[in-house]
This record gives C-alpha cells, sequence and structure tokens, in this order.
C-alpha cells in the first residue's frame, strides 16, 4: 500500500498511472524501447520482435483465461487462423499489414465465437477440452483446404508491406511490432476499467452471481473468446509477416500450452503478468543456450541434451510457478515494489 | 462393401477400444477421487512402456516379470506424483491443476527422451505370434492378445471396486468426502491409492500399446484420444469409460481403414464436440449441481 497518495475524484482514482513517478519511469521505458534497436545485435532484435508477438498474444489469452476465467486450449489454433488469413489477404489482395492484420484479427475473432459457444453449456475442462477439440479440426482445415492453405508445404508471404513500404528486416518489423504491442497492452488495461472488463472478472469470480447481477452471460463469454482470439489472430498475423511463411506446423497445440504457460508464469488476471510471462517463457530457451556453452567443458555432450533439457525446465517452471509462486512474476514485482517504497521500514 | 474387412476392422478396432477403455478406467478413478483431470497420463504409460523395455529388453528378465514390475513403476510414478505435486494444489483453481499435469507431461517426455535417448524403440517379442482366425475372420495375433490382457485387469479392476474396502473407500470418498472423512475413512490415502491404480491401469496399456504401436517419448501424445473418451463416456463414470473406449476405439480404426489416417483425429474430435454441445457432462456422466 502506497502512503500519501489519496485521490480525491474518481478520474484520478482510475487512472492507468496514479503517480508522478510512474509517468517518468514509463518514459525512461518508451525511450529505452525506442532506442534498443539501435544499439542492440540483430539477434537480440530478432528476440525482441518475437517476444513483442508474444507479448500480444499472451495478453489476448489472459484477457479470457485470466479476466473471464475460461480455459482455452485453442489459442494456437486461432493464431495460425490469424496468419493464414493474412498471408492470403497480402497475397491474393495486395493488402498492406495495415489492412490485413485487422481483417486477419476480425476473421479470427469470428472463428473464436464460435469455438466459445460451448462455452454457455460446458465450463472449465470440459471447456478446455472442447477448445482442444477445435484446435484439432483447425489444424486439420490447415492441412487439407490446399488452395488457401497450401497444405503440409504451408504459404510464403511474398508482399509484406506496411503503407508501401517494404517489411524486409527485423528493425522495420520492430517498429511495427512494439508499437502495436504497447497498444494491445493499453487497450487491455482500459478495458478493466469499462463496464465489459468488470463483467469479464465478474464471470470468472462467479458465473452464477453475475448473471444474478444482471449481467449477460452469453454475451460476455462470446465477447471474451472474441476479444482474445482477435488477439491472437493479430499476433499470428504478425508471426507470419515476420517469418514470412506459415505451415500447419507453425502453430500445434503446443503453441497453445505455452501461452497458457506464460500467463500462469507471469500472472494470471494482471495486466504485468502476460508482459512478464510472455518474455520470461521466450527467453528461457536463450538462457539455457548460454549456460550450455557454459557447461561444455565440463560435460562434452551437453549440446545433445539441450533439447530435452529444454523440454524439463518448461514443465518443471509451470509445475514451480504453480506450487511455489501461483500469482506468477506479477506477485514478485509487486513484492519488489512495495519493499523498496517502504525501505527501510519492513513491509 | 467388403464386409469381411469390415468385421476384421471392427474387431481389430474394438481390441484397440479395449487398450483405451482401460486406459479411461485409470482415467475415471483418479478423477472420481480426486477431482484431477490428468493430462500427464499418457506420459504415464510412456514412461511404463520405456520402464517394461528396461527391464525385459535391456536387462533381459522374462516379461512375466517385467511386466508386473513395470505397471508397479507406472503405479509408484502416479503415487509420488500426488504426492509431491497435486496434495500441494488442493482447493486451487481447475485451470492451475490442469496445468500442474501438462507441466508434469512436458517433465517426463523431456526425461524420457535424456535417459533413453529421443528415437523411437521397439520393444521385445512378449506376445504369442500365430494370427488367430475366427472363422475366415483374421486378426493380428498382438492386438488379440493386448486386448485380452486389458480385459483381464479391466475385469479385475471392476471387480475390486466393487467388492474391497478399498474401493467401498474410493466410491464413498468420491460420492462426498467430508462424509467419507467423518466416517473414518483416510481421504488423503484414497487420493494415493486412486492415483497408484489408475496409473498402474495405464501402465499396462502403455506397455500393449507399445507393444504393438512401438515407442518413442512422444508416443504419450495417444492420450489425445482417451481425452475424448471419457469426455465422451462422462468423466465420473466408470460404464462411461468402458463404452466410451470401445466406441472411440472402433471408431478410430474404422476412419482410419475406410478414410485414411489423417482423419481419424477430426473424426474423433467431431464427435467430441457434438458430445459437448448435446450432453454437456458425457452420456454417463453426473451433471454437476451448482449453488451459490
Amino acid at each position: 500500500m502506497r502512503i500519501g497518495d489519496a485521490v480525491s475524484t474518481y478520474p484520478s482514482d482510475e487512472a492507468i498511472f496514479r503517480t508522478q513517478t510512474q509517468k517518468v519511469w514509463m518514459g525512461i521505458f518508451i525511450a529505452t524501447l525506442l532506442t534498443f534497436p539501435f544499439v542492440s545485435s540483430p539477434y537480440t532484435l530478432f528476440l525482441a520482435c518475437l517476444v513483442g508477438i508474444a507479448v500480444i498474444s499472451a495478453t489476448g489469452l489472459n484477457i479470457l483465461v485470466g479476466l473471464t476465467g475460461q480455459i482455452s486450449l485453442g489459442h494456437g489454433g486461432f493464431m495460425g487462423v490469424g496468419a493464414y488469413t493474412a498471408v492470403w489477404l497480402a497475397d491474393n489482395m495486395g493488402m498492406g499489414l495495415a489492412l490485413s492484420m485487422p481483417l486477419a484479427g476480425l476473421l479470427t475473432a469470428a472463428v473464436g465465437v464460435v469455438v466459445g459457444l460451448p462455452s454457455l453449456r460446458v465450463k472449465g475442462l470440459y471447456l478446455a477440452i472442447a477448445t482442444m477439440a477445435a484446435s484439432v479440426i483447425l489444424h486439420f482445415i490447415f492441412v487439407h483446404w490446399e488452395p488457401v492453405t497450401g497444405g503440409n508445404a504451408g504459404i510464403n508471404l511474398q508482399n509484406a508491406n506496411i503503407f508501401g513500404i517494404n517489411l524486409n528486416s527485423d528493425l522495420r518489423m520492430y517498429f511495427v511490432v512494439v508499437p502495436l504491442a504497447i497498444i494491445a497492452v493499453l487497450g487491455e488495461r482500459n478495458l478493466l476499467r469499462t463496464r465489459i472488463g468488470r463483467a469479464f472478472i465478474a464471470v470468472r469470480d462467479r458465473d452464477i452471481s453475475a448473471e444474478v447481477l444482471g449481467v449477460d452471460l452469453l454475451r460476455y463469454k462470446l465477447m471474451s473468446f472474441g476479444l482474445s482470439s482477435f488477439y491472437a489472430g493479430c499476433a499470428g498475423a504478425l508471426w507470419a509477416y515476420f517469418f514470412k511463411v506459415v505451415t500447419p506446423e507453425s502453430f500445434p497445440l503446443d503453441t497453445s500450452i505455452f501461452y497458457l504457460a506464460a500467463i500462469i508464469v507471469g500472472g494470471m488476471g494482471t495486466v504485468l503478468g502476460p508482459i512478464l510471462g510472455a518474455i520470461f517463457m521466450t527467453l528461457v530457451p536463450e538462457i539455457l543456450k548460454i549456460l550450455t556453452a557454459v557447461v561444455v567443458p565440463i560435460l562434452p555432450n551437453a549440446q545433445v541434451l539441450l533439447s530435452p533439457v529444454r523440454v524439463v525446465v518448461f514443465g518443471a517452471l509451470i509445475v514451480g510457478f504453480l506450487l511455489y509462486e501461483p500469482h506468477g512474476m506479477a506477485e514478485m514485482w509487486r513484492r519488489t515494489r512495495r519493499y523498496s517504497h517502504l525501505w527501510p521500514f519492513k513491509t | 462393401m467388403d464386409w469381411l474387412f469390415f468385421f476384421e476392422s471392427s474387431i481389430a478396432g474394438l481390441a484397440t477400444g479395449a487398450i483405451y477403455s482401460l486406459v479411461a478406467l485409470g482415467f475415471v478413478i483418479i478423477y472420481k477421487a480426486t477431482r484431477v483431470i490428468n493430462f500427464a497420463i499418457g506420459e504415464i504409460m510412456m514412461i511404463s512402456a520405456y520402464l517394461f523395455l528396461t527391464f525385459a529388453g535391456i536387462l533381459e528378465w522374462h516379461p512375466l516379470i517385467a511386466l508386473p514390475l513395470a505397471m508397479l513403476g507406472g503405479g509408484l510414478l502416479g503415487s509420488v506424483t500426488e504426492k509431491l505435486i497435486i496434495r500441494p494444489m488442493l482447493g486451487e483453481s481447475p485451470i492451475s491443476v490442469v496445468m500442474v499435469t501438462i507441466g508434469l507431461s512436458s517433465i517426463l517426455v523431456g526425461a524420457a527422451q535424456i535417459i533413453w535417448g529421443p528415437g523411437p524403440r521397439i520393444l521385445p517379442d512378449f506376445l504369442p505370434r500365430a494370427p488367430i482366425f475366427i472363422g475366415e475372420l483374421y486378426v493380428s495375433s498382438k492386438i488379440a492378445y493386448s486386448a485380452l490382457i486389458a480385459i483381464g485387469l479391466l475385469v479385475c479392476y471392476l471387480i475390486y471396486f466393487r467388492f474391497s474396502r478399498g474401493g467401498v473407500a474410493l466410491r464413498a470418498t468420491a460420492s462426498d468426502q467430508a462424509a467419507a472423512f467423518s466416517m473414518g475413512i483416510s481421504v488423503p490415502k484414497v487420493f494415493n491409492y486412486a492415483w497408484f491404480f489408475g496409473s498402474m491401469a495405464a501402465a499396462l496399456a502403455g506397455v500393449l500399446v507399445a507393444a504393438s504401436g512401438g515407442l518413442s517419448p512422444y508416443s504419450g501424445s495417444m492420450a489425445l484420444s482417451i481425452l475424448v473418451v471419457v469426455i465422451f463416456g462422462g468423466l465420473d463414470s466408470l460404464t462411461g469409460a468402458l463404452v466410451g473406449g470401445l466406441l472411440v476405439g472402433w471408431l478410430e480404426t474404422m476412419t482410419g481403414a475406410f478414410l485414411g489416417g489423417e482423419y481419424k483425429m477430426l473424426t474423433i474430435f467431431t464427435l467430441l464436440t457434438f458430445v459437448l454441445v448435446l450432453k454437456p457432462y458425457g452420456l454417463f456422466g453426473t451433471k454437476e449441481i451448482e449453488r451459490l
């Protein structure tokens, strides 16, 4: 709890940044993001773009799972829909990213609403498996609808433009992805302040009570599915623009699990959580790679073990966080902040 | 239509289905007692099959010793999992519990790769090889004997849970934990037994599946079919597991035989979607009544 920030008006109570310090830090953060690509190595820039896409997608999943409490194992499939749509629109209609990405998002949102329909009848685990069924069916469509998806070989993106600028370098992608990620997060943060966001949280906490209080479950559950898949679709479109090729194996079931893991590790239901989780989970394989390089002199076959160890660490992170830090990295961050606020006093 | 082929495929399908039923039974036992959806059951099957491979293939013990040991290993794996990972998650939201089992499955896949190598392996033959003919119908002996063994264990389980003290305790816990606890049933022990027996059923099925289909660290993904089985039959219904297993196994094999392998998953997951929309709690599942 901060001391001495008593507010006297409603707008200031609802403000996103409540203190001057926060605004200053946010300014510094944005400035860092702007200068980062000019000082980083090409590889870190590549990773930064991946992280940005992961942040958008994880934020979307957080709206559905963290805020509305509906489990989804179909997020990877939704990203696939977005990716295929964007590539198809860009190649066949000659659209730029500014048009193809929102359209891909909208189509994915429509698919998401259809997939969300069972959520009206089933909850929790049954819903998880229903969404998994959807992702299996989507995967089948990706493989077999060859005229559009190119079958197993996938499709290439020939025409990656935004406003006529060719998106052929990681630097240009960075300046597309990062602002979009910021907009995505801001969108989610603002959603929390609206009637819709509060309705989502009510549905998550106790759906029957929410219904009694006049929250239309049908509407809000489907809206949540739609919004979440819109984010997923946009992230998928960016992914396709980034890698310039989409195949059915680009978005396996593991992608859905990866994003669920990211928001759990980061902290479900918070704005900060999915961001931290997406950054962390994307960078873990890189950290392991560095560690392997360190261990190689002692353990010569460490390189061979890298890929299985990555799988183990991925699982162990999920289990470890759920057992020992169920509110995720966002909670760790909050603790650190509180500690520094009150220092030298005990929290 | 070739009726001979149809019946041959049907028998093969029902035999596969019997193994599915066995895994589904293990799944349902765990769910009934502890309300945990175990996404790691496929990986428990996989690890048990690797244990069998180690005992029978590498140490060259007799299959009659190796098979029970592998089952015991699978059961212990389940029991340890319950103690270390599931117990501390009591009372957490279902999302968290599901994710814990998903995390566990990832750990097991990685561990199998580290211990036994990433490549596919073949189990030593331990089932009689002579093909079986029923009239004119040809049945592959591996599948037939696997199914017989699976059915054997299924029957043992059903009798055990019907008549033994442990079975009564399990059913009591499933119907009302608090009441069972106040009647002197040690609910934590029941949880552990359920994981032990459930994983043991999965372990046997894992060895049987690997015996005819080969084994790799990713074999556990066949548990996706099991999820369909249990949802179809109802998560908390033993009858549902049996009927669902046979039906899904049959349907999957028939799809594979008549439409091609790539349609298998599509068919059973489409079936699943319809079941969820029409009968959300499966064919035999109990409908949950929610109170505020």
